[in-house]
Parts: structure tokens; sequence; C-alpha cells
């Protein structure tokens, strides 16, 4: 009985907390300077997907697509409890945009039982909620987007309230479906200290690899390839090898993937510059403040 | 997939709820008419429904040429894959070479959909289009005539602009509130073009069995003054003070998302990326550092005043008067001033 959930979740850019401290002289964000995480809504829609368990059982995958260095995020979401993490790292998909990015997923996601398949309604970094809708139709299942709540799950069916900006909606369908959950649905539980103590040695072979040749510089080939066999297969007797897979594990087609697979392509890119044409400082006083005001009568501004 | 085509028309979908049309594809028409003047091809509005024959006039009369009109007593709600099976047939049929949604709730739901279906580009959220050439870096081969996709991207940090030249259509999903409307000409006139639409169960798998919709409690994008707070307000209580100094203003009381999320306000009153964009002659931002979020929803007010303690809050940089001091002593002064007219 349960449930099979997958999780798709990202590794973004932290743009919500932009200060003074990343902003350079120029009046432009340094985004080196923005630390990575769990894209916020993602952690959410771990958080549904964790509750379906608790409720109902069945098992919780999480899925990441990125830079071998979004593991980071993987190990996050076993020590928030989920069972499995999966990690898909290939310098072939690189630059995908929306539909490359949700062809690759779909490939990876069709390799796994999938009742219900969650994602959090936007990523921070693009902002573009369209993963999530062009997933649900390359996996051909219903999409409910916009989730704040899962009102209830009974064998095959579902109902769950959407949120419309101006109210909501109660929607019900059949399994299979994919949610994109918001930021309202509920508060993502916070990492289990046991869970940490235990998935802060998971790791996925890249990582291992490089363990090894930053212990031993001058190990050669065929030995960091002996010592990654013989430490992954221990780790994995233990339940805490990461699964990586590239696009060859998935099957997929290069013509789909990555810049050939991109429909879209970037024209150009300006860097934001925040700067008002004329700017004036006012003394936080009385009559500092009243010349403000007389002023912006003056201008005809405020009556 | 479909071919770049030259004489394709450009076309927006006409959201409607309930025979209402939103405003957003009325605020697209002016852009949309531009594109498809620049283009010497024609507008056509898709407008979807159940008895929603009547909008037609009005799509016409803000500038489409045609309105593609599919009546199905099924379309009468919306629901995701209805409304695309029945728009990506017509992209099918009639090979549009711009296609552009309003980014509500129901666009953004919907165009990804359509895209994938189509393995057609989609560009969210754009905030401009243009038209222009682009020339590839690989081959220098240049494309004539693309849409450009202009949207904010990276949190508001860069300006993107987004072209596809390979695969149509181009298709773009547009921010609400960023396009002034356009008068309606009732003069004006178009044709109206019927379709038919066959529906199978499989393109109806939601039941909707509750909806509450609600008119907004204010209307931001029509106020001429704004005073917004932001998390600096410190709570729901003292988020008084910007409904004073708003009422003294005539003002529309409004705030940022982290003021909402913390529920000082409710979320109707949020200005930014997530929320509304404005435009007034005057924005006072209370106690906002000016996350880019947020800028993005406001920069282009005409004046805006920042009160804040934090000399580095990056709402200084695109405020016209900026006034380093703690809000609880500098907005009483205000509304005080106001109330004496600025009278030293």
């Amino acid at each position: 009985m349960g449930y099979n959930c997958v999780v798709l979740a990202k590794q973004v850019p932290d743009t919500h907390r932009i200060t003074g401290q990343v902003m350079k002289d120029d009046g432009t964000v340094d985004r080196a300077a923005l630390p990575a995480i769990f894209n916020p809504e993602d952690l959410n829609a771990l958080e549904l997907a964790l509750q379906i368990k608790d409720r109902h059982g069945g098992r919780v995958t999480v899925i990441t697509m990125g830079p071998p260095g979004a593991v980071r995020i993987l190990r996050e979401a076993l020590y928030r409890g989920a069972d499995d993490a999966i990690l898909l790292t290939d310098p072939r998909g690189a630059a995908s945009d929306t539909l490359a990015t949700s062809y690759i997923l779909s490939r990876a996601v069709r390799k796994l039982d999938h009742d219900i398949v969650l994602c959090g309604r936007q990523a921070i970094d693009g902002d573009t909620a369209q993963v999530g809708p062009q997933l649900a139709e390359k996996l051909g299942v219903t999409q409910i987007t916009y989730v704040e709540a899962l009102e209830s799950l009974a064998g095959q069916t579902l109902t769950a309230r959407r949120n419309l900006g101006n109210g909501w909606q109660r929607v019900k369908a059949r399994l299979p479906v994919l949610l994109t959950v918001t930021g309202d649905a509920n508060t993502p539980r916070v990492a289990a200290a046991r869970k940490m103590m235990k998935y802060k040695n998971a790791h996925t072979r890249a990582e291992i690899e490089q363990q090894i040749k930053a212990t031993d510089p001058t190990a050669d080939d065929s030995m960091v390839r002996k010592l990654v066999q013989e430490q992954a297969g221990a780790l994995e007797r233990q339940g805490l090898l990461i699964r990586q897979w590239n696009l060859d594990d998935l099957q997929a087609d290069l013509a789909w993937c990555g810049r050939n697979g991109s429909p879209t392509k970037v024209h150009r890119v300006q860097s934001v510059v925040l700067a008002a044409k004329e700017s004036k400082d006012v003394a936080p006083t009385d009559d500092g403040i009243a010349g403000l005001v007389h002023e912006l009568i003056q201008d005809k501004i405020i009556a | 997939m479909i071919d770049v085509n030259r004489q394709g028309e450009v076309w927006v979908f006409a959201e409607q709820h309930g025979g209402r049309l939103e405003e957003t594809p009325l605020e697209l028409m002016s852009k949309a008419r531009y594109l498809a003047d620049t283009l010497r091809v024609q507008l056509a509005a898709v407008l979807l429904g159940d008895g929603v024959a009547s909008l037609g006039s009005r799509l016409i009369q803000h500038g489409a040429d045609k309105v593609y009109l599919v009546e199905h007593p099924s379309l009468g709600a919306y629901q995701t894959n209805s409304y695309a099976k029945v728009i990506f047939d017509l992209i099918h049929k009639h090979k549009p070479q711009i296609v552009l949604y309003g980014a509500t709730v129901s666009g953004r739901d919907l165009a990804p959909r359509i895209a994938s279906a189509a393995k057609a580009g989609l560009t969210a959220d754009c905030t401009d289009l243009q038209i222009g050439d682009h020339t590839t870096a690989k081959d220098g081969a240049v494309h004539q005539n693309l849409l450009f996709q202009i949207r904010p991207a990276f949190g508001g940090n860069i300006i993107a602009t987004i072209i596809n030249y390979d695969r149509w259509p181009q298709m773009a999903t547009v921010r609400e509130g960023v396009m002034p409307m356009p008068e309606a000409d009732t003069k004006r006139r178009g044709e109206i073009v019927k379709e038919t639409v066959k529906l199978a169960n499989g393109d109806l798998p939601l039941e909707i069995l509750e909806e509450h919709t609600r008119p907004k409690k204010v209307d931001l994008k029509a106020a001429r003054i704004i005073v917004a707070g932001g998390a600096g307000v410190g709570s729901r209580d003292n988020f008084k003070l910007i409904w004073d100094l708003a009422n003294c203003l005539g003002a529309a009381p409004a705030a940022t998302r982290a003021a909402v999320d913390l529920g000082f306000i409710d979320h109707d009153h949020q200005v930014g990326q997530t929320g509304t964009t404005v435009r007034p002659s005057l924005y006072i931002a209370i106690g906002i550092s000016g996350a880019i979020q947020h800028q993005a929803g406001m920069t282009q007010s005409q004046k805006i005043v920042a009160i804040n303690n934090d000399p580095d809050a990056p709402i200084f940089h695109v405020a016209h008067y900026k006034i380093l001091g703690d809000l609880n002593e500098v907005v009483p002064r205000m509304i005080k001033a106001i109330k004496e007219k600025g009278v030293k």
C-alpha cells in the first residue's frame, strides 16, 4: 500500500536575500556572492510528499538535475525524511531551457514508479513556473498547479485546493497526477538530527572519486577506479549511495537535451542598475519632512 | 514541431472566466497590435468558452482583426487539458508565428502545457515585447523580425532578451499590469471565425468541485499615490502607520511580499514580481529594504520616497527622496506635515 511520490527539486542561488553586501559598486548584483539553497517551494513539495507518506505509507524519491554540487540539496532532502535521492548530472544537459529540462526530467521520472509527482510552483532564479506543466505534458499525466492544500487522497483519487490569486478552487483528479506546490501549502519540517547523523555520509560516486583524489593525489586511474568501486559498494550496502544518472542512463535523445534541445535562446542580458536619475537626501526632522511635503505639493504630486 | 513561417498571424489568448474577459488579454492588445503591424500580419484573439460569442466584439474594439471563437459546453470552465488541446489544434491548423498569453494563474498553467506539446519555446512573465534581428554567434546567420521576449530574470537582477528562431510559434506569457490597456474603438470592425472542436473524456481529467473568487480589495494599478510598508514596519499593529499615512494622502496602502508573508496586510496589497506592478505618481516606501522582486513592481513610479534606517538599503538606489531615519518618528512627522500642507 501507499503511494510512490517523486519530488523534483532544484538548487538555486538565494535571490531573495539580496543585501547591500552583494551589491556591486555599479548597482548590479554580484551573483557569485549569493549562497546556493534548496529552492523554497520545492521544500513545500517535499513536505507535502512526506505528509502523504506519513499518512498513507509509500516512498518519497527526490530528484535534482544540476551540476555535481547540487547533491547538497539531496542530502538535505534525506535529512528531512526522503527515502531515496537521485542526482541527474551531465554536461550535455547544461544550458537546457524549460522544455529541454522537462524532457530530461521526464526520462528520469519514467524510470520510477510514480503515483504523485510533486514540484515547487516555481524556482526563485528563473521564476518561470513552466517546468512542472511541461513535465506533466511529457509524462501524459494530469497537472494541478498552484496547490495550497491536499484535501483528500483515497484509492486512486486526489482532491486538492488551488490558489487562483483572487480566490481558490477545489479540484478532483485520478492518479497519476503532477502537483506544483505553493509556499502557502505547509511549513517544511526541519532536518531530523538522527537522519543527519546517518545521511551526512551519503555520497554520489563523483563525490567519492573527488575525496579519493584529494586524499591521495598520486593514485593512478585504475587505482582510483578500484577505490571508487569499493567505497561505493560499501555505501550502497548501508543505503548511503546517492544514485547519479547521466543522459545515457536515461536513454535520452540528445537532440532534445541541452542547448540543442532548447528552442529559446538568450539574445542579450543586461544587468539591472539600481539608480534613480536624481535623488535628494531629506533630513528626518520636522523641518526636513515639512520641506519635502511642501515640494511635493508644489510639484502637484500631492494635493 | 512547427516550422518558421513569416506570414503567420500574431495571436492573443483571450482569457475569460464565467463570461468575463480578464484585463490582461486586453492590456496585451496594444503591444500585440504593434507587433502585428510591424510584421504586416493580422492580429487574432483566441476565445474559448461556452456562450462567449458576445466578447468577440470587445476584443475587436481593443485591436484584434479577427477572433477565433471556439464554443463548447465542456469549455465553460477552464481546465488545462481541454484548453491546451483546443489551442494546440488551432496552432497546428493556422500556424501563427507569435502566441501571447497573460501571465495569470491560468495563463501560466496553460501556456507551458501547449509549449511542451508543440515542442515550442516559451518565455515566462515578459515585461516587454519587441521585434528585432538576431545574429547567431556560431555561423553568423541573421534571423530577421524575431519576437524579442524581454523579462527580468535571476530574481529581477538581470533583464534578459529571449528569442527563438528555429521552431515556431514564438510564445510568451506577459506579466499583468505592465502594459497600458488600449482604449476601445467602437467603430473597429473585424471577423469572427468559428472553429469546431471535439473533446473526449481524457481531455477533461479534472472535476471542479468548488470555486470561490472575489474582486481584489484594492486597485493598486489605478492608484495615483501608494504608501507601501515592508518587514521593517515590524508588526501588524504598527502597520497602522501605513494606513494612517495612506488615509491622509488619499492613497492606496500596499506592502512587500515580506510584509504580506508576516501577516501585516492582505495579499491583495502586494506590490512586486509576485504581486501587482504599479506606476503611480508617488510611491512612498516605508521600512522596505528594496529586494529586487519588490522593485520590479514599483520602479516605474514617477516619484519615489524611501524611509529606512539602514543607509545601505537597496531601496535608496531607486529613491528620488531618501529619508534615513526611524519610520516610527518619520511617518508621524510626515502625517503632521501633510495636515499642515507642508507649511514650515
